[in-house]
């Protein structure tokens, strides 16, 4: 289990996150949702430990986050994956290097294995033929795509996914959710997803967790999300379905 | 202000040479960035050298003509080369060709969120982006300085026996006799200081790039600045110390 205690974060005078709290299951999909510029990134960055909180901490099965000596993180962080909003791969390497580089950094692994696990991370994002280039000729669904492929290829029990669908059309959308589903049954895995999309959070997501105002303001499943008290969480929902979708 | 941004350096330059001895060793990265720099600034480095030797013996020769020595002029043209202006514009070219890289490099890399990446993937950043360049640039300097010498002093015939007319044999006869191999194993010195201090600097002023694009172009311009101003105060010490 992950727990999130009252962490607080401000840059300079902007309070960003105000005492988030939250609790994540093991082997469940959790979105959290939120307006653009909310904080969520900034929320997902603390849990890899790549931003230190002012306040607060994060517990991983009871062990703090927030000040692991440097080899201690390095540890926690082989558990985890994480696809960044803007996809950070490598643009010094091309999609294949991109793909292996973690195979190549911790396991001892032939060139022929990483060969056949690059090919299948690509068709799993419904990629093919693209082994060669380089990020900067790939339109930003693709690198996020390969992204995506990057953070699952050393399977990690818990992913992190930053909008892992913006900027992709329906069909393939569509695919990277079940995807997203089909690596966290496999695994047993544990997925926490930041998303705007409604319809999909909706149908993959065993929790959500809306954050508002640097404070989570609402957590459950689907269906209680959708009926629940608070206007916002219901607006919120709403706005992002098609019309007439609750009938 | 300066004490504090002096004692970061003296930071990275810690952390990076540490990580060079702590497994993995990135053997392949130590190469791809020797050839890097060497690629960079070979031919620069070449052509740099030539003048600068060339320069020298055209000024030294015709004063050295007017006390009738001007047979001296190869040794002394190799002896401020060897000493001095070897290592010191070598530097101060890679300084300008290849610091400049490794900041924009690596601050581009910071701003992309390619760097929380490597973390993220539980790769030490200082180990991957920074320790190769320190060894790389303390190893391939002082290489470079050696062509630089080598052009120098080939510049500094085409002068002097051609063009003022010294005596071959003579000109070769001094630069044995005056110049030691002290003189070169110091120069050496010098550069393979000023290699660390490069990619020392290159490293940690892209390594701390904030703010996007015009954020690297900053952190560029600042590792050339500061990286020259230290090379010729670090040259004013190394020399004081050593003769
Ligand atoms: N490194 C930083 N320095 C200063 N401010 C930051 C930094 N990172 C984020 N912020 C600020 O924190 C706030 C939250 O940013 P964040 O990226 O978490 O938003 P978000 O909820 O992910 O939005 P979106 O849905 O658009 O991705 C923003 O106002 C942003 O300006
Ligand atoms: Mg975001």
């Amino acid at each position: 289990m992950l727990e999130i205690r009252n962490l607080k974060k401000s840059f300079g005078t902007q309070r960003v996150l105000k005492g988030v709290n939250l609790k994540i299951k093991n082997g469940e999909i959790t979105v959290i949702i939120g307006s653009s510029g909310c904080g969520k990134s900034v929320l997902l960055r603390h849990l890899i430990g790549l931003m230190k909180p002012d306040e607060g901490q994060i517990l991983l099965d009871g062990m703090d986050l927030t000040n692991l000596p440097k080899e201690e993180l390095k540890r926690v962080r082989m558990r985890f994956g994480m696809l960044f909003q803007d996809a950070a791969l490598f643009d010094s390497m091309n999609v294949y290097e991109n793909i292996a580089f973690p195979l190549r950094e911790h396991r001892r692994v032939s060139e022929k294995e990483i060969s056949e696990a690059v090919k299948q991370r690509l068709q799993e994002v419904g990629m093919k033929n693209v082994e060669r280039k380089l990020p900067s000729e790939l339109s930003g669904g693709m690198r996020k795509r390969v992204g995506l492929a990057r953070a699952l290829v050393l399977n990690p029990e818990i992913v992190l996914y930053d909008e892992p669908t913006t900027g992709l059309d329906p069909i393939t959308s569509r695919a990277i959710d079940d995807l997203i589903v089909q690596t966290q049954q496999n695994i047993q895995g544990t997925s926490i997803i930041i998303s705007h999309d409604i319809r999909a959070t909706l149908r993959i997501a065993n929790t959500i967790a809306m954050l508002h105002d640097g404070a989570i303001v609402a957590v459950g499943s689907p269906e209680e999300m959708m009926n629940h008290e608070n206007a916002i969480v219901r607006d919120f929902l709403d706005y992002g379905l098609p019309k007439n979708f609750r009938a | 202000m300066v004490l504090v941004e002096f004692g970061g350096f003296i930071v990275t330059m810690v952390q990076g040479i540490r990580a060079l001895f702590i497994r993995p060793f990135r053997i392949n990265l130590i190469f791809k960035e020797a050839e890097t720099i060497g690629v960079n600034s070979t031919f620069i480095i070449l052509l740099t050298g030539l003048f600068t030797g060339a320069v020298l013996a055209l000024q030294s020769g015709k004063a050295f003509r007017l006390f009738n020595a001007e047979g001296v002029t190869g040794a002394v043209v190799a002896l401020s080369l060897f000493r001095e202006l070897g290592p010191v514009m070598t530097g101060l070219m890679i300084a300008a060709r290849s610091g400049s890289s490794m900041a924009a490099q690596i601050g581009t890399m910071r701003v992309t969120q390619q760097i929380d990446a490597l973390e993220v993937m539980a790769v030490d950043p200082v180990s991957y982006l920074i320790a190769p360049r320190i060894i790389a640039a303390f190893v391939m300097v002082p290489l470079l300085s050696i062509i630089f010498d080598m052009m120098g002093i080939f510049g500094s015939y085409l002068v002097g026996v051609g063009m003022l007319e010294i005596n071959e044999a003579t000109f070769f006869e001094k630069i044995e006799a005056y110049v030691k191999t002290e003189d070169m194993w110091d120069g050496l010195i010098k550069a393979a200081a000023f290699g660390i201090i490069i990619a020392v600097v290159g490293c940690r002023k892209g390594f701390l790039t904030e703010g996007g694009a015009e954020g690297v172009g900053r952190a560029t311009t600042q590792a050339v600045v500061i990286a020259s101003v230290t090379i010729l105060i670090a040259d004013y010490f190394l020399t004081a110390m050593m003769f």
